[in-house]
């Protein structure tokens, strides 16, 4: 199939950009722009993404690794392409270790799932330890874990900054911790976690590190070797990818360790009536028909970030909450939830405003035309560690403008006078 | 959009003095509901007497929608009969329902009909219907109490 086009930036125009995303130009609510704030939640979709979705099932669909004729080869190369660029894309030495799932949820379920029985499952006595800023994704799996199998879980606290309290981390990690599992950046705090450090302390003890990036692999140049780590997950929906398509990366000498977690067609090497033996990698982990047009379209998705490079969307998005921060923190009555300074910092801004009501700032914001989260964005115990049941998130991407930032600090304003 | 569709001023004025609020004595029954979706709760006591409602009280976090919503059932539903309030509970849940189709009927709903704006919002119902589910489970609770009590009452007299 023809190669995705490649958007090239040579320095970063933020205007040149949002032209490639058809919803950006939406008006909404008796004709005002659209001001798309909430990114953390799910990104937009340029039109190089979209073009590949449509093209695939226009042309090229067909099920895959199982169809001896044209589109199934076509099919099949589309698949596993999308696979080779995941893995370049975070630095995995081998495309066999990346795993397509549905989502963040399904990779982190995965796991979990996989440590429950086998050689390496754990058992009454063992310590899973978690933090309290996890997304309810990395909380519930390690819950349900760990009542499957006897084993305690256990978590890192938050100060009153939002950053993990590492002050007792020798003995919240210690000889019967087998796992390690972290958000790399908060989607409630933005907090940027330092992996290495917590890494390191892990595997002196011999435990195994899960991050969790669904926040940061599309906002930050991410090199799982760099990082020190055996287990990410993130997912494709916040980086510019379709819905349905999920990742999970894993070394290969730990995955092919593990047990399989669902059963199925593609999974098996052979089956008779009484048991079966597993594919190897990735195949293993992947039964049935994979969400294949969404993998190509994630392909190109990979494609869309890296021509404009991982390093300018960093950049830009600590512009932009740098931006947003000083303007936020100006208005008053305003409390963020997290760092107030852009300093090891993702752009989810989390907040409070006064008295009144996330969902009902939210409600006048969409008013304006500007969309927020208001809630507990699954994260109910970061909530409660701050006091409050639920917050109004504003969270950026590569196609945020400080305009955008500013309609957003008037809206707040216009809420505040509603409810005053 | 036409944000007063939502917010009437009758919601904006339960919202900033709502009615009946802060958790009572006696009561039958207490029951806590949560809306999982954002973290909004109410605890909600129940006082029943006979076939009428003499108490509701409750106490609650939550939106001005929600905060409204239950200030307007405690309205309704006080000094009442259960049967009245089961009626307001059945046309206020058809309302929320209705996508905004729905012409409330005034004579039961009362106050309550400034709402049929919230039913255009999918994300704003669960809000409204928060205190009124409460109150249908206490509700329900304190009845079946009070049977099993009047059971427990005929077993002494025979």
């Amino acid at each position: 199939m023809s190669q995705p086009p490649v958007a090239t930036h040579a320095a970063y125009d933020v205007e040149l950009l949002r032209k490639d995303f058809p919803i950006l130009e939406r008006r909404v609510h008796d004709n005002q722009p659209l001001v798309y704030l909430d990114s953390a939640n799910t990104s937009q979709k340029p039109r190089q993404v979209l073009d590949v979705l449509t093209e695939f099932y226009e042309q090229h669909n067909s099920n895959i690794h199982r169809a001896t004729h044209a589109l199934g080869e076509e099919a099949t190369e589309a698949y596993e392409s999308a696979r080779m660029k995941v893995a370049s894309f975070i630095g995995a030495p081998s495309a066999d270790e990346i795993i397509f799932t549905k989502n963040s949820s399904e990779a982190l379920n995965l796991i979990a799932n996989v440590l429950a029985w086998g050689e390496r499952g754990l058992k009454p006595g063992d310590e899973v330890v978690i933090t309290e800023m996890e997304h309810h994704s990395n909380i519930v799996p390690w819950q349900l874990l760990c009542e499957r199998t006897g084993a305690t879980l256990r978590w890192f606290g938050v100060t009153d900054d939002g950053r993990l309290d590492l002050s007792d981390i020798d003995t919240l990690i210690n000889e019967h911790t087998k796992v390690v599992s972290f958000v790399h950046v908060s989607n409630v705090l933005g907090t940027l976690n330092p992996v290495a450090l917590i890494a390191a302390r892990a595997h002196a003890v011999g435990a195994i590190v899960v991050l969790d990036a669904s926040q940061s692999v599309p906002q930050l140049p991410v090199d799982v070797q760099e990082l020190g780590i055996d287990v990410v997950a993130f997912t494709g929906h916040k980086m510019c990818g379709p819905t349905g398509i999920g990742m999970l990366w894993g070394r290969r000498e730990l995955l092919e360790a593990l047990p399989p977690f669902l059963g199925g067609g593609e999974m098996i090497e052979t089956v008779t009536m009484e048991r079966s033996t597993y594919a190897g990698l990735p195949h293993k982990y992947e039964a049935g028909t994979p969400p294949i047009a969404e993998a190509v379209a994630l392909g190109a998705a990979v494609d869309y970030l890296t021509g404009i490079g991982m390093d300018a969307v960093a950049a830009h998005e600590r512009e932009i909450t740098a931006y947003a921060l000083s303007a936020l923190t100006e208005v008053p009555e305003l409390r963020v939830l997290g760092p107030t300074e852009p300093v090891d910092r993702g752009g989810a801004i989390s907040f409070t405003l006064g008295s009144v009501h996330p969902h009902d700032v939210a409600q006048i914001l969409d008013g304006h035309g500007i969309a927020v989260r208001a809630g507990h964005h699954c994260g109910r115990p970061i909530h409660r560690r701050f006091g409050v049941a639920a917050s109004t998130r504003a969270s950026f991407y590569l196609y945020t403008t400080t305009s955008e930032i500013d309609a957003l600090v008037a809206g707040l304003d216009k809420a505040k006078r509603f409810f005053g | 959009m036409q944000l007063e569709s939502m917010y009437q001023e009758i919601i904006l004025d339960h919202y900033r003095t709502p009615h009946h609020k802060g958790l009572r004595e006696p009561f039958d029954v207490e029951v806590h509901h949560v809306n999982p979706t954002c973290g909004d709760e109410i605890t909600l006591r129940v006082k029943l007497d006979g076939s009428t409602v003499s108490d509701v009280s409750y106490d609650s976090l939550g939106c001005s929608i929600s905060q409204a919503s239950a200030s307007v059932l405690t309205d309704l539903v006080i000094g009442r009969d259960i049967d009245a309030g089961l009626t307001a509970h059945r046309e206020f849940v058809a309302l929320m329902q209705s996508r905004g189709e729905a012409v409330p009927d005034e004579e039961i709903l009362e106050d309550a009909v400034a709402f049929a704006g919230v039913s255009k919002y999918p994300a704003r119902v669960k809000c409204a219907l928060l205190s009124w589910m409460a109150w249908k489970d206490a509700t329900a609770q304190a009845q079946e109490h009070s049977t099993m009590s009047e059971g427990d009452n005929d077993d002494r007299d025979s």
